[in-house]
């Protein structure tokens, strides 16, 4: 709260800046604004910007190191004994005190007095950074106010500082996808560390809970992914089985059949469907789908699980007919209405027309669009999360209970998180292939699409 | 004689072709048919989605209340009278509300019958009297009738979401509290209300006292960061690529890469928010900032590809003629491009954000699936947002949440098709084809 009213504060400065800025332009040009190189306005932004912008840089960095800056030095301050624990009980700790800070009663008197110093620097630095960023405001403010004369060249410095903010923004971008390889590189080379990587890769068993003793029966576990692998494809195949024939032939009704009043109903029913949170799919798998699916197969004397990969699979396959449909619909009105009226011309009906002139045109984009549905499959996280299981079994029956590698990425850093665990680590090795199946799986199918459609263009 | 044949054959081969044709007609036919239902067989999906959420939620909306004759006995809440308000806030309220239900149902209760009786109404209902009487302390010593909510129990029992059938194994309620509802049912002491609770409350472990304005207000504190992140930097980045960037390997590797961001899983953002914004930053857990900085990232992509749709759009007409009149080219598009493009790009960033409100798997690697009863005051406190509140009920085992997770799921619906509806107000009111 404290830091909004600063940075309140700073704007209101800048937009005096401006102000003062316009009306010196003025000044300085003494009643003849046609004598300025640029527009007044641009001087008062010149001079808003060297109010501001150095003011909240200085902010910026103060926020991003504030919290581990203050961590760093109420740590210090601990006594002996609690600096030796562990990182995570240090956390835990530093959350106590945080409590207390904030005024929650705490029985230790250490935690009391640990608090009492984090208000105190909490304050210091607060007021440090109101004292800096004012300064430096005014500062800025003045010094551009006495540089304004009417040969100042406002408006390609303002354009030129904007410019930068543009290509800045441009590359936030770049900085995700570093930011996420790195991120995931670094603490998957840690879980490597610990697990072999031909063992992660090839092994056949999964089962990463780790004992918090080391002299407990089983205190390694076993980090094999093929299980989670194959259960993840197990899921998208059965998607895969309910979206593709569903998905395109809505398309091929809708691109090739439908009079406009179906189109105008069955548009944005796809649409909604593609709205619609997939946590809600979730639970709907849950209470209506997977409780059918259990009747039904138990009416044919089958033994189907509570959480089977069919229930999962086949509300996945739900979800994912909008997209299969939209981008077919895409490439199927692509094809050049000239090959229809070859076919038509040699007699052929509709549907042999769609089925062996169209679609054959078509086929690379309808490719593309699959392997996107499928890249979408294996990342899907929450309706797997609610409605598969959570135990990695090798399997290919749809029947039973398997796991994916996002339900397991959640399910290990979901709750208490230690940063030095396999079990923890290994989230970011199961994220570092997910990452990797599905960038390639979208290079290929982004490649495929422009490929096709360069065809016809 | 061969004139015969030859017409024979020609009548045979006329056969065999009609009956192709019928045959192909009724190929033809069924490829229709089999498109036709596949699209039907979607659209009823979705009826069945929105059916079961509507037949299992509505009651949600509800909330059954008995009506009970209390008595604020002056000799439970201040035997010394001296009004000190800690000895007020600290009264054995339930004992009363006990007291009351006893002598309206079982005057001769033993302990393990009111047991029973205090079961059916929720623990709320004291609340409500020491509210009540901190409000106004003149109150003790006099008789009310109150409504008090019943426990989640009784609530799923008298709005038919549980068996009642007396004698029946394993009921939520004893046979002997299933006389009592018929009783009060008789004299028309229960009624299903307007739940206030469900609206203006946070979470709870007890279903009839869960809500989800704690989950409503931490959604918009994270939607408000998001916005305030991904909407300057988007349209930044949209208007440097489509009006300012040369094309050489950096831009096309820039757009590359935002294509490639758009469609990587969320649940990797996820990691990326815990790994750096949790572990590098240590921005607090759980709490909006966090939150809202990794939805902020997930539709970065969204809304710079409706950007430069948007800009794309704007003829270049209007920039010659920009230039034209001497505007420089940072004039020409803060002037007159981006206020034409404006409706398309609001339009795609709204359509982000209804993305980023059903957003899940990210937030769940952040720590937003605590369990927070209080109403977040600050993008800093802890809280759930919308879809998490759904997540973590619908794993709830108490029946009554089944109820609860649907009632807001139609919530959170609810509020997307309103972004939605604005989404295509916008672009209905302010499209232009050149």
């Amino acid at each position: 709260m404290q830091t909004v009213t600063l940075a309140a504060l700073l704007l209101l400065l800048s937009s005096l800046a401006f102000q003062m800025g316009r009306k010196r332009a003025f000044a300085v040009a003494s009643g003849h604004p046609g004598t300025l190189h640029s527009l007044p306005g641009y001087y008062g932004w010149w001079v808003a910007l060297w109010c501001g912008l150095p003011a909240f840089a200085i902010l910026a960095v103060w926020l991003m190191f504030e919290p581990s800056l203050i961590r760093a030095l109420v740590i210090a301050d601990l006594p002996e004994a609690m600096r030796q624990l562990p990182a995570e009980r240090i956390d835990v700790i530093i959350n106590e005190v945080r409590n207390a800070a904030q005024g929650h009663a705490t029985a230790n008197p250490d935690f009391a007095a640990a608090a009492e110093h984090y208000n105190r620097l909490q304050q210091t630095g607060f007021a440090a950074a109101v004292a800096v960023t004012v300064t430096l405001a005014l500062a800025g403010a003045t010094f551009a106010y006495r540089r304004v004369h009417a040969e100042l060249r406002a408006r390609p410095r303002v354009e030129r500082i904007i410019n930068v903010f543009l290509v800045a923004s441009s590359t936030v971008a770049i900085f995700t996808t570093v930011g996420i390889v790195l991120s995931l590189l670094f603490e998957a080379m840690r879980f490597f560390h610990m697990v072999d990587f031909v063992d992660f890769l090839f092994g056949l068993s999964w089962s990463p809970q780790m004992s918090t003793r080391s002299d407990q029966v089983g205190s390694t576990g076993a980090f094999g992914m093929v299980p989670l692998l194959t259960g993840t494809m197990l899921i998208s195949a059965i998607s895969m089985v309910v979206a593709l024939p569903l998905g395109l032939f809505s398309a091929i009704y809708m691109s090739e059949y439908a009079q406009p009043r179906i189109r105008a109903i069955a548009k944005p029913a796809l649409e909604i469907l593609a709205g619609i949170p997939t946590v809600v799919f979730g639970f709907f798998a849950v209470v209506t789908v997977a409780p059918v699916i259990r009747s039904i197969g138990g009416a044919f004397g089958l033994n189907v699980a509570a959480e089977s990969a069919l229930a999962a699979g086949f509300v996945m396959g739900i979800t994912l007919i909008p997209l299969i449909s939209s981008l077919s619909d895409d490439v199927i009105t692509a094809v050049p209405q000239s090959l229809r009226e070859g076919a038509f011309g040699l007699g052929a009906t509709r549907s042999e027309t769609i089925v062996q002139v169209v679609l054959p045109a078509a086929l690379p984009g309808i490719v593309g669009g699959v392997l996107l549905a499928v890249s979408r499959a294996i990342g899907e996280t929450m309706i797997v999360v609610m409605a598969a299981g959570l135990s990695a079994k090798l399997t290919a029956n749809p029947l039973e209970a398997v796991t994916t590698v996002t339900v397991q990425i959640v399910t290990l850093l979901v709750g208490d998180t230690e940063f030095d665990s396999p079990k923890t680590l290994a989230a970011f090795a199961l994220g570092l292939m997910l990452f990797a199946i599905t960038l390639g799986l979208n290079v290929i199918a982004l490649h495929i699409v422009q490929k096709y459609r360069e065809k016809y263009d | 004689m061969t004139e015969m044949t030859e017409i024979t054959s020609a009548v045979r081969t006329a056969e065999t072709v009609a009956a192709r044709l019928n045959r192909r007609y009724a190929a033809e036919r069924r490829f229709r048919l089999l498109g036709l239902a596949s699209i039907v067989l979607s659209a009823g999906f979705l009826v069945l989605l929105l059916g079961t959420v509507i037949a299992k939620g509505w009651t949600g909306f509800l909330q059954t209340q008995i009506a009970v004759e209390v008595a604020f006995d002056p000799q439970v809440i201040d035997p010394d009278g001296n009004r000190a308000p800690e000895v007020l806030d600290t009264a054995d309220y339930p004992a009363l509300v006990r007291n009351a239900l006893a002598a309206r149902l079982a005057p001769d209760a033993d302990r393990g019958t009111r047991r029973d009786l205090s079961a059916m109404v929720s623990t709320m209902g004291a609340e409500q009297m020491r509210r009540m009487v901190a409000a106004n302390p003149s109150v003790i010593g006099g008789r009310a009738t109150l409504w008090l909510p019943a426990s989640d129990k009784l609530d799923m029992v008298y709005k038919g979401q549980a068996p009642r059938e007396v004698g029946a194994d394993g009921n939520a309620l004893s046979d002997r509290q299933l006389g009592w509802l018929a009783e009060l049912e008789k004299t028309g002491q229960i009624r299903k209300a307007f739940n206030v609770q469900f609206f203006t409350g946070g979470d709870s472990r007890a279903p009839e006292q869960a809500g989800i304005w704690g989950a409503v207000v931490g959604s918009f504190f994270s939607l408000a960061v998001t916005l305030l992140i991904s909407f300057p930097l988007g349209v930044a980045t949209a208007v440097y690529l489509e009006e300012f960037a040369p094309k050489n390997r950096w831009t096309d590797l820039i757009e590359v890469n935002i294509n490639n961001l758009a469609a990587v899983p969320s649940v990797v953002f996820g990691l990326l928010g815990l790994a750096v914004f949790l572990n590098v930053f240590h921005l607090p857990r759980s709490s909006p900032v966090a939150g809202g900085l990794v939805l902020a990232l997930i539709c970065l992509p969204t809304i710079i590809i409706a950007g430069r749709a948007a800009l794309k759009a704007v003829p270049p007409s209007i920039r010659q003629a920009a230039a034209g009149l001497g505007a420089s080219p940072l004039q020409i598009v803060a002037h007159h491009v981006l206020p034409l493009a404006m409706p398309g790009m609001l339009t795609g960033t709204i359509l982000g954000m209804a993305r980023a409100l059903g957003e899940t798997a990210p937030l769940l690697m952040i720590g937003m699936v605590a369990f927070i009863v209080d109403i977040p005051k600050s993008p800093l406190d802890p809280s759930a947002v919308l879809p998490v509140q759904i997540y973590l009920w619908a794993g709830s085992s108490e029946r009554a949440f089944v109820e609860k997770t649907s009632a807001a799921i139609m919530v959170l619906l609810l509020f997307l098709v309103a972004m939605n509806m604005a989404a295509i107000m916008l672009r209905k009111k302010f499209e232009r084809r050149w």
